[in-house]
């Protein structure tokens, strides 16, 4: 026998459920009182921000056209020099003017998310540059396991054509679900979890 | 209608993914790991079986991930959760919120208090009804160790055939959420204790780029 790789094992995802904003924005669902605010609620950004100050909008869509009213939806970026606001953030320090991370839940009626922040700068990776992208992570009812996306900006062209995780997508065809349309400084960024146009998630 | 249909697309950890918010200790209020008194009248408590629900959160090589935000939410003692969206006919407590959070210690550690949550009917199958449960989202360090899970209490039947649990093919993962009950912890003439530890990832990290506080 050899010795055993005792590594622990991952505890499994399950399903955020219906009521995921009871836990994560109370707020947002009508319970007052108990946090002041909802985490990660409002601009990412303050007047102090380095960046240019841009508006995401997208609705998560499921395999019949329906958009979700029940999902979270989360993203993490750099700053605008390529920075991310973490200890695990070993290239330098980013803007103490920004996190980087936002929680939004879908709107109720119409499904609809919206982040107020700033473009990120592009992140090296594996001595190249992965062009601007935000990371986003989202949750509801009926999905098991968060999925994690990447959007990126339809006016970071020469950018994203040499973005090295773009480039990993075999089906050329899908790269496109990826990028967010830019008009002014609303970027536009639908997520569809399933049938013809189905966004790109990853394993990371 | 909501899982893709297509297979994820691998990639491994870029600065993106093992980079990740981390909350200071200084945004959580003195009782949001109390969920007895968190929303309750002064003077009052929430109705129901006093738990304390404690352990640590670890990465696969077994190290306590610290400053990990872990975020928590349940139904009350019958099954009721303070949601608009929520329509069962037990009642809900006025004393009962059903929510709140805490950030591990330096050696991955956490705990709150609160009432043991009811099961809860759900329209699935024409009968089926949820385990006693509470929804636990937590943050590691890094964004690919964005987990949200559910923990069960140990002995309760509903867990084996609850469709949601058996989303979990494997009987040992099942497993791994189900909390036993902690008679070493639990204070005599007050409450029971039940333990609960969650695992992260981190194993997937090479071997040089492997860190004490992980990614």
């Amino acid at each position: 026998m050899v010795q055993p790789l005792n590594y622990l094992k991952e505890s499994p995802s399950q399903t955020a459920g219906p009521y995921v904003h009871i836990g994560c924005t109370p707020n947002f669902t009508g319970i007052h009182g108990v946090y002041e605010t909802d985490l990660g609620s409002g601009p990412l950004y303050n007047d102090k921000t380095r960046g240019e100050r841009i508006t995401i909008r997208g609705r998560v869509i499921d395999g019949s056209g329906t958009p979700l009213r029940d999902a979270l939806i989360e993203i993490w970026q750099a700053d605008a020099d390529g920075f991310y606001n973490s200890p695990s953030e070993t290239r330098g320090k980013a803007d103490p003017n920004f996190f980087g991370w936002g929680r939004c839940p879908a709107d109720m009626a119409t499904g609809e998310f919206v982040f107020e922040t700033i473009k990120p700068g592009r992140v090296p990776h594996a001595g190249r540059l992965m062009a601007p992208h935000v990371t986003l992570w989202i949750v509801a009812r009926g999905i098991n396991i968060g999925l994690q996306t990447r959007m990126y900006f339809s006016d970071e062209e020469a950018a994203n054509a040499e973005d090295p995780v773009l480039n990993r997508i075999e089906h050329r065809v899908r790269v496109p679900t990826l990028i967010g349309k830019r008009e002014g400084d609303t970027v536009t960024f639908d997520i569809y979890l399933q049938g013809e146009n189905e966004t790109v998630f990853f394993d990371i | 209608m909501r899982s893709p249909q297509r297979a994820l697309i691998s990639l491994e950890g870029t600065k993106s993914e093992i980079t990740g918010p981390v909350f200071g200790h200084n945004m959580i209020n003195e009782f949001d790991n109390d969920l007895i008194v968190n929303y309750a009248k002064p003077g009052e408590m929430a109705i129901g079986q006093r738990i304390l629900v404690h352990g640590r959160v670890l990465d696969e090589r077994g190290v306590g991930v610290d400053g990990a935000l872990v975020e928590f939410w349940q139904a009350n003692a019958g099954g009721r959760y303070r949601h608009k969206k929520e329509t069962y006919l037990a009642p809900l407590d006025p004393n009962f919120g059903g929510f709140g959070r805490c950030i591990t210690d330096e050696n991955g550690y956490y705990w709150f208090r609160t009432i043991k949550p009811g099961p809860y009917p759900w329209p699935n199958g024409v009968n089926d009804w949820r385990p006693a449960h509470i929804h636990f989202s937590i943050f590691g360090h890094g964004f690919a160790q964005r987990l949200i899970t559910q923990m069960y209490f140990e002995g309760d039947p509903l867990i084996w055939i609850c469709p949601i649990v058996k989303t979990i093919p494997d009987e040992e993962a099942i497993k791994r959420l189900v909390a036993p009950l902690d008679m070493s912890n639990t204070i005599p003439m007050d409450l029971r204790a039940y333990k609960f530890d969650i695992v992260l990832r981190g194993r997937r990290s090479t071997f040089f780029e492997n860190r004490k506080e992980g990614n």
